[in-house]
């Protein structure tokens, strides 16, 4: 299926595009906002890998509320945006040169490690064509890992507890 | 057809562009944002490994992951609220002392 | 292209102008009702009974400067109205409003009456719904005011904390229907009990209705819960630097969203497209009106009921709605593994 492709190449190019703009935008507003744009098209690309269920929560929770929150900090401390001198995403020449030429290594690396490896053969064996539903994983969520599930229960409260008590603290303060 | 390859590729490079703004970044906030394109890249591959191995299980971890990922955004960004009281700042360079 | 796929384009153009009416007609209703419950006549003077008051707003606004405030952001503050706009366009997206037909022999595989069809609607619509708040936060943020900003932050933290309550009666509906798909829930309603009461599930989930319904009135931002246009303390809340077209917008947005929030409420709990009396093919009919009965709960309820204070707003969310929605929830479910689905 070439339209599968070049859906493929459609949301990756804009997953990489907006991924770079996060890192390098220096207001972090727009940061935020590309970054949900990246997770737009992620979702897309999990469509394709027959995950709509994925790709919905991915909306719903990364874009529709960790994301808010992200905003709403980034809104609130008003924070002053990194100054040239100390923002320097790379200081000096030399070290941009060096850089460059590591990442660019980096990258060469990864792909010629990832075609090399037998990621390839796997693509025959069990590719299914439909959608995977929500209730085959509800139910592999509940069985085969209902002890993970509960623990990330135990851990959303645990984080929730902290948030408040350490964005919290100087309220505590004041009142004493 | 795109092939579990591209999937993984497409999924390195995030993880490079991720790793990047977390090493490169002066900005707290850049940093954490940086740190979630690198959770991303990792559940792209897992839900690539997933559909072409025919397992839902790669799905369940990156509800896992997201879940974990929710947690980590809340407790962080507290974190970066309280230290931005203290010295009024998001370079992490100023972080240097232990006590405020 | 098949008579079918150009059947659904048509039924896709047809939503998409009929939610642009939607606005318009509900502009009208609205001041209409506002004026018979205050003893005033409303528009009278444009057209029969005031009918094409609607259109001289919309050429009055069209004709108005597009101002912009000096230190916004640009980028920002011209993308805010259009995020609202077109996420209140996409939520409608999945939503179905009537069975599916065959239009009188002219196809020859039926097709159903709703733009898409997916076996996650309900998500999506949550989905969509909750990616709206960024047209409100980017609006406040961007005009670089302060009335602007607290509207937004008001009513962002409001869309927030109600999306809970939503998603929690939801979940209800989801566990007695058993599917994610609106179409299938709304086929789970057809019929009745003993034979006069419809199979409806407002009447297996009344809690559930009230809860969705009022977390509805917050997410779109409908008085008694509007503190973002609080226009006594906040002037106009996120748009207050708006003008013309771009206020429009927000406003357009306002009004489909109460749209897409009586259709899916419809949908989940009131039977959608069926009724006694009409024929399967004529459901729609019966979807029109119990989802203007639903747009008229709303605007009557805005000029009856008093504004809420903002701290009693957040309280009446999480302390009364969304425990009642979590134990609405484990009663549900109770209930489905006592009796069977």
């Amino acid at each position: 299926m070439a339209h599968n492709l070049m859906l493929f190449y459609a949301f990756g190019a804009i997953a990489v595009v907006t991924s770079l703009l996060v890192v390098a935008q220096s207001n972090p507003v727009y940061s935020v906002l590309l970054l949900i744009g990246s997770f737009v098209a992620l979702a897309g690309l999990y469509v394709l890998l027959a995950a709509p269920f994925v790709a919905v929560i991915q909306i719903i929770v990364y874009a529709g509320a960790i994301m808010v929150l992200f905003l709403f900090v980034v809104m609130l401390l008003n924070a002053p945006r990194e100054d040239a001198v100390q923002s320097g995403i790379i200081e000096s020449g030399a070290a941009r040169v060096l850089g460059a030429l590591l990442a660019i290594a980096l990258v060469a690396e990864l792909v010629w490690a990832v075609s090399r490896s037998g990621a390839a053969a796997v693509g025959a064996t069990g590719e299914r064509e439909h959608a995977w539903s929500v209730t085959e994983i509800g139910q592999i969520i509940f069985r085969d890992y209902a002890f993970a599930f509960e623990a990330t229960s135990i851990l959303i409260l645990v984080a929730m507890v902290g948030a408040v008590a350490l964005a919290g603290r100087h309220l505590a303060e004041k009142k004493s | 057809m795109a092939e579990l390859n591209h999937y993984l590729m497409l999924s390195g490079v995030l993880f490079t562009i991720g790793t990047a703004g977390v090493l490169l970044r002066r900005n707290l906030i850049t940093v954490l944002l940086s740190i979630e394109v690198m959770l991303n890249a990792v559940n792209l591959s897992f839900i690539a490994f997933g559909h072409f191995l025919g397992s839902a299980d790669g799905q369940v971890i990156v509800f896992f992951v997201i879940t974990v990922a929710a947690a980590e955004a809340a407790v962080g960004l507290a974190l970066v609220i309280s230290l931005f009281r203290h010295v009024e700042t998001l370079n992490p360079d100023a972080f240097r002392r232990l006590r405020g | 292209m098949t008579p079918e796929g150009i059947a659904q384009l048509a039924i896709l153009g047809f939503v998409f102008f009929m939610l642009l009416n939607s606005a318009a007609i509900m502009v009208y209703v609205e001041r209409k009702v506002a004026a018979r419950i205050q003893q005033r006549m409303g528009p009278t003077l444009v057209g029969p009974y005031g009918a094409l008051q609607p259109l001289a707003d919309i050429i009055k606004l069209a004709m108005k400067e597009n101002l912009r405030p000096k230190s916004a952001d640009r980028i920002l503050f011209a993308l805010a109205p259009i995020i609202s706009a077109a996420t209140a366009f996409i939520a409608f997206a999945v939503v179905p409003f009537g069975a599916e037909t065959a239009f009188f022999g002219l196809l020859d595989r039926p097709v159903p009456l709703g733009v898409a069809d997916v076996n996650v609607a309900i998500l999506w619509v949550f989905a969509v719904t909750s990616m709206g708040v960024y047209g409100i936060v980017l609006a406040g943020w961007s005009s670089n005011s302060k009335y602007s900003l607290l509207g937004a932050l008001r009513s962002s933290a409001q869309m927030i904390s109600y999306e809970l309550s939503y998603g929690m009666a939801l979940a209800a509906v989801l566990v007695l229907a058993n599917s994610m798909s609106l179409r299938e829930i709304v086929d789970a309603q057809a019929g009745t009990w003993l034979g006069f009461v419809p199979r409806w599930l407002v009447f297996l989930q009344p809690v559930g209705f009230f809860v969705f319904m009022t977390a509805g009135v917050a997410e779109t931002n409908r008085a008694p819960f509007d503190f973002p246009e609080a226009e006594q303390e906040l002037v106009a809340g996120y748009h207050t630097e708006y003008s013309s077209m771009s206020f429009a917008m927000f406003f357009m947005a306002e009004y489909i969203n109460m749209v897409t929030v009586s259709a899916v409420a419809t949908n989940l709990y009131l039977g959608g497209w069926h009724g006694p009396f009409l024929p399967v093919w004529l459901g729609w009919i019966w979807f029109l009106l119990k989802v203007g009965f639903l747009l008229f709960f709303y605007v009557w309820m805005r000029w009856t009921l008093p504004r809420y204070r903002y701290d009693q707003l957040m309280a009446f969310g999480w302390k009364f709605l969304l425990p009642l929605s979590v134990i609405n929830l484990l009663m549900t479910a109770a209930g489905v593994l006592y009796f069977g689905a």
